[in-house]
């Protein structure tokens, strides 16, 4: 039974946008990847995604955000992340992300963005290879 | 974060550090044993309260209102919200949350969310174990939301003082909920979402199950009579209606519970997390042990071939370790 130590995602929706099929949808990829996805639902804050996050002690955050609001709350999220010493965690995006806001958003921390269209065993990948792997 | 840091954080009630032990308990058995040593002392103190029934039934719904009439109280809250592990993939999607969201910031409530692991009934292996660290830290109360797979979630007998049943008009569940386990457990039911026409109707289903066991008691078969006789309460958890009576029955019970009962649960509860410690620490040590031995594989095949019989077999391989 020493198998590898699950991984723990958060997924979050963050913002006042209430499509969340393509977060659902990657939950479920990562879910059956074997990992422990917690999903928070629509309309989070950045501090209800921190403290979440915190409680839960995970080890991947994926943010989806559709509504454009992005550079907003993105940033503000890693702020905190880092206002509370949280910088271990691997961090990515996806939604309706334009190109040209990914170097920015990076630049903050995001480790990788996902526009819509990217197939899903891309994304699983990408968490697989990327994320922490704390010790059994 | 050294185990004597994170125990001492736990203790003071730091979020990081209850977030941390939670996480050393579910994966690290060996780390966890120190940890849950060190703060075991200061366990006892918060009110288990299990929550429980099939699916669909509001169970998050209700949890997240409780946890927020409790606060009104001053009470600060604890909750482990467990969902199923897939047996296949080994992964889990861990739901329960989504509904207790506006919780999220609340200092005096922490919410953990906990994936079966392929535990049978309906908790996780270290729920148990992410209790004692809650209560630890200091919480109040401790809501335990099971994985709400039916029948048979009584494991949450074993780590609640107070259980509730949550069960809802529609869910087919009138008869179902008249079979074994789950209603002999239950300290309270809960008809939820009452507003619904057919409540009254699970009411009066439920009332005639309890009458059957007083019935039963009066023939003198079955077990002893309980002299807590459980009080079914309608809510409508999206509402809010019902939770204040919940709240107060639930206090009740826990008075009802000091006369006594309190250490004879406690006695029964510390033989089956004695036993069950046990049998983890000789499963780990024998049977690893035996695994790696080469007259495993060949026992196997002889089982295979029906040469010899699981049982035998075991009394083969433990006559060399136990002589």
């Amino acid at each position: 039974m020493s198998e590898e130590r699950k991984i723990k995602v958060l997924i979050a929706k963050p913002g006042l946008n209430s499509h969340d099929r393509g977060a659902k949808v990657v939950a479920r990829a990562l879910r059956d990847a074997g990992m422990e996805v917690i999903y928070t639902g629509l309309r989070q804050t950045p501090e209800q995604i921190v403290e979440t996050a915190l409680q839960e002690d995970v080890d991947v955050i994926g943010l989806s955000i559709l509504s454009g609001a992005h550079m907003t709350h993105l940033p503000r999220i890693m702020q905190l992340l880092k206002e509370k010493g949280m910088t271990d965690i691997l961090v990515i995006a996806g939604g309706t992300i334009p190109e040209e806001d990914v170097p920015k958003l990076k630049e903050v921390g995001i480790k990788e963005v996902f526009p819509p269209g990217t197939p899903l065993e891309k994304i699983v990948k990408f968490v697989l290879e990327n994320a922490p792997r704390r010790k059994k | 974060m050294e185990i004597k840091e994170i125990a001492e954080g736990v203790l003071a009630g730091n979020k990081r550090c209850i977030a941390r032990a939670i996480t050393i308990v579910e994966n690290s058995p060996e780390e966890a044993q120190k940890l849950l040593a060190t703060i075991f002392p200061y366990t006892g103190r918060a009110h288990i309260i299990g929550v429980t029934g099939p699916a669909g039934s509001g169970k998050s719904t209700l949890i997240s209102k409780m946890a927020k009439e409790y606060r009104q109280r001053g009470k600060t809250v604890g909750v482990v919200a467990v969902d199923p592990s897939s047996p296949f993939t080994g992964g889990a999607f861990l739901g329960d949350r989504i509904r207790m969201q506006e919780l999220a910031t609340d200092e005096g409530v922490f919410i953990r969310s906990m994936a079966t692991r392929n535990y049978p009934g309906g908790i996780a292996r270290a729920t148990k174990d992410a209790v004692k660290v809650l209560d630890a830290s200091g919480k109040d109360v401790i809501i335990v939301e099971t994985a709400g797979a039916g029948q048979s979630e009584v494991e949450i007998a074993k780590v609640a003082h107070t259980i509730v049943l949550v069960l809802a008009p529609g869910l087919g569940d009138e008869i179902q909920a008249i079979k074994a386990g789950i209603m002999e457990i239950a300290d309270i039911f809960i008809v939820n979402k009452a507003d619904r026409g057919d409540a009254d109707r699970l009411v009066m289903d439920i009332r005639s199950v309890l009458q059957l066991e007083d019935e039963m008691f009066a023939l003198q078969i079955g077990k002893e009579r309980r002299a807590w006789r459980p009080p079914i309460i309608k809510t409508v958890a999206l509402t809010g209606e019902g939770i204040p009576q919940l709240i107060e029955k639930i206090e009740e019970h826990w008075q009802y519970l000091q006369k006594g009962l309190i250490i004879k649960k406690g006695l029964e509860n510390a033989e089956a997390e004695l036993v069950e410690a046990i049998r983890d620490k000789v499963t780990r040590s024998i049977v690893e042990r035996l695994k790696r031995e080469r007259r495993f594989e060949e026992i196997l095949m002889r089982i295979v071939k029906k040469e010899l019989d699981p049982a035998s077999a075991a009394d083969e391989l433990l006559n060399q370790v136990l002589r």
